[in-house]
């Protein structure tokens, strides 16, 4: 079970900025993400536009939503399939136990899930002598090192090729140890061959959805590897993992989502493999599953329905907030201590463990926006971060230190003289001390704050001064 | 039970109970007519524009194109194709009418199994239902006689297309779909270049598990 770390979030930062191995892995990967997703969303002139159809698609859904649902139950049993409708973690472990048992099921197949990971069905599996096997080639290596995801689309994130070689070593023992990992190329061609066996072996097929058609009764994976067609094609049960907010009215709907996924994600115009299942095989088919089952868990999302937070659902689980934060890019994913890690986990995870378990998350952000403004459905993240922070102080649960120094700030900001002449004078000494480099590596009394950053000199006077000498001078635009 | 204590749940939220029957029935009118959303103008060009700009997107995924003049031309194109890969001239083909009438014969080199696919094929031609040429995407809805397995199990997918079959944007396909096939089928692949991933250092490497090549051998019917 994932016992949630994120109550130790400043420990766990503190660590990982001292870790090598995951300052080279976010130093190498975070800037190709945002320079592939403003390449791709600068080729279609339509693109932020096509953020305001998407957003608007899923406020849709959200105010039908008991409706939608009952559409999609309804054409999934039209097509033969079964809907089992699942309240919480414990009842979805559950369901999708019963069905891999009534299958007689000893090896299970799984495509890439975060919902797989946010209940923990691996481990419920395997303590009934079911054994998972993840095939999205992150999802293996993270098996292998019985790690959590740190990144909801690139698992391993976190990873160098010397971690993939050691987990390979360590878990292929059936072959040759003189063997040479000499590119990237080898270590994909070993866990291709390894996965092979694995998928032509199993049982039963566990997926995720990236959506679910009312219309149609359809679930829908999007992968680039084609793991996800193999687990859900070979085996004799498909099970499809989904929560409740993943459902759109119709195909059109999806396709206009699809157009914004892939693009704020990876950067692809699509990607490689877009797959629409609907229901079991059809009577003379070749191929595919001959049962397929959909497991619809809700886990805390209906609480969220009328809230401040039911803007959080409209997720479509792309990434591009945490490819895009500067404190997920500071300390990666594993400090966040639970499944869904950057701006999207800072909002959700308080939601489904509780605001006293997570209340770090939301705060740890500057609130520099980055987030909103790449979300291609348009969810105000640091928004619902500030409401968090608003909670966790109504709830006492902000630390003393923080909330007497909440309450000198307070002291000054509601005499504004005051708080100006202070502002004006820290501004003007820090200026002139930090004129010749631009910026501070230390300070007195905030060495645990400038050790993993610096802190920008002002340049010259403040916001306000500014402010009011432009007004002066007519110069306000 | 928890289907209604979810209902329930999300009824609370919202503020209301059960749909009243008006809104539920313009919802369904919804549902039925399906309306189209912004679509992309990239793909709004005459039918010639449409195939190069379906081309140039796959070869941009790192898939590859042949174009041919007839379906008598298909034989030769997978043969020279093969060879050119160094591939072994065996393949298994989907079970699709238009795939059985072309002169396969005429190439008697070319050892072919009709069928799905199974872990020993390593080459797999398949019957594509549909191009997308916004982003170089073929469609594949399962039937017998297009089975999906020869998607995504052989290590070579060539996928057989005729350029009428070409479309600009994802909703055009869809209604083909919806005209031809009356419903949903149990599945349906849009597949856009080769299997790939970007999981180790987040480096792209194509091959992952599906196709390390995906071939489109483009046959020129449109006039």
């Amino acid at each position: 079970m994932h016992v949630p770390t994120s109550a130790a979030f400043k420990q766990n930062a503190h660590a990982a900025i001292d870790d090598p191995g995951l300052q080279k892995a976010l130093a190498r990967s975070g800037p190709s993400f945002i320079a592939r997703r403003a390449a791709a969303a600068a080729a279609l002139p339509e693109f932020e536009e096509l953020r305001n159809t998407a957003r608007d698609i899923k406020n849709h859904t959200l105010a039908h939503l008991d409706f939608y649902l009952e559409t999609y139950a309804a054409n999934v049993e039209k097509a033969g399939g079964t809907v089992h409708w699942c309240a919480d973690a414990e009842a979805a472990r559950e369901a999708v136990l019963k069905i891999c048992q009534a299958a007689g099921a000893r090896t299970v197949t799984k495509g890439k899930s975060m919902i797989s990971e946010e209940i923990a069905v691996n481990d419920h599996l395997e303590k009934h002598g079911i054994t998972p096997v993840e095939t999205d080639l992150g999802e293996y290596i993270i098996q292998l090192r019985h790690e959590l995801p740190s990144h909801i689309i690139a698992p391993a994130f976190h990873l160098n090729l010397e971690d993939w070689e050691e987990a390979f070593r360590k878990s292929h023992t059936d072959l040759p140890a003189d063997r040479v990992f000499a590119e990237r190329r080898d270590i994909l061609t070993e866990a291709r061959t390894k996965l092979r066996a694995r998928f032509l072996a199993a049982d039963v097929g566990i997926t995720g959805a990236n959506f679910l058609i009312a219309e149609t009764g359809t679930s829908v994976i999007v992968t680039n590897e084609g793991n996800g067609d193999l687990t859900q094609t070979l085996p004799r049960v498909h099970i499809v993992l989904a929560s409740i907010e993943k459902v759109v009215p119709t195909l059109e709907d999806c396709t206009s989502l699809l157009r914004v996924l892939a693009r704020s994600a990876t950067g692809q115009d699509m990607s490689v493999y877009t797959t629409f299942s609907t229901g079991p095989r059809r009577d003379a088919d070749l191929d595919g599953p001959a049962e397929y089952h959909v497991v619809l868990v809700d886990n805390g999302r209906s609480a969220m329905i009328g809230t401040e937070f039911q803007d959080m659902l409209r997720c479509i689980r792309c990434a591009a907030c945490m490819n895009h934060c500067p404190v997920y890019g500071a300390v990666g994913g594993h400090a966040y201590g639970w499944v869904y890690p950057g701006p999207m986990g800072s909002v959700l995870t308080p939601a489904l463990i509780g605001v006293d378990q997570a209340g770090l998350l939301p705060n740890a952000s500057t609130f520099c926006g980055k987030c909103e403004s790449v979300c291609p459905v348009k969810i105000p993240l640091p928004g619902l971060m500030r409401h968090w922070r608003e909670r966790e102080f109504e709830r006492h649960l902000t630390p003393a230190t923080q909330r007497r120094n909440l309450g000198l700030w307070a002291w000054f900001a509601r005499r504004p003289s005051l708080y100006r002449m202070a502002t004006r004078a820290a501004a003007f000494a820090l200026g002139v001390a930090g004129r010749k480099r631009g910026r501070f590596a230390r300070m007195p009394f905030a060495g645990g704050w400038t050790q993993g950053r610096d802190l920008p000199a002002p340049e010259g006077d403040t916001f306000f001064a500014r402010y009011a000498q432009a007004q002066r001078d007519g110069t306000l635009r | 039970m928890s289907r209604e204590a979810i209902l329930t749940a999300i009824r609370r939220g919202l503020r209301r109970g059960a749909l009243p029957a008006d809104q539920a029935a313009m919802l369904r009118g919804r549902l039925a007519q399906h309306p189209r959303q912004l679509i992309p103008a990239r793909s709004r060009l005459p039918h010639p524009q449409q195939v190069e700009l379906f081309v140039r997107n796959v070869e941009k995924e790192f898939g590859t194109v042949a174009r041919v003049a007839s379906a008598a031309e298909v034989p030769v194109a997978v043969a020279d194709y093969l060879a050119a890969q160094n591939l072994p001239s065996e393949l298994v083909m989907a079970p699709h009418s238009e795939l059985q009438a072309i002169p396969w014969a005429e190439r008697p080199m070319l050892s072919i199994r009709q069928g799905r696919a199974e872990a020993t094929d390593a080459v797999a031609v398949q019957h594509a239902f549909a191009g997308i040429a916004e982003t170089g995407t073929l469609m594949f809805p399962s039937a017998p006689e297009r089975p999906t397995t020869l998607n995504v199990l052989a290590d070579t997918a060539i996928a057989v297309l005729r350029t009428s079959r070409l479309v600009g944007a994802y909703e055009e396909a869809w209604d083909l779909l919806r005209a031809e096939l009356g419903g949903m089928p149990r599945n349906v692949m849009l597949v856009t270049g080769p299997s790939r991933s970007a999981d180790i250092e987040q480096t792209l490497e194509l091959g992952a598990h599906g196709p390390r090549r995906l071939h489109v051998v483009l046959v020129d019917d449109a006039g």
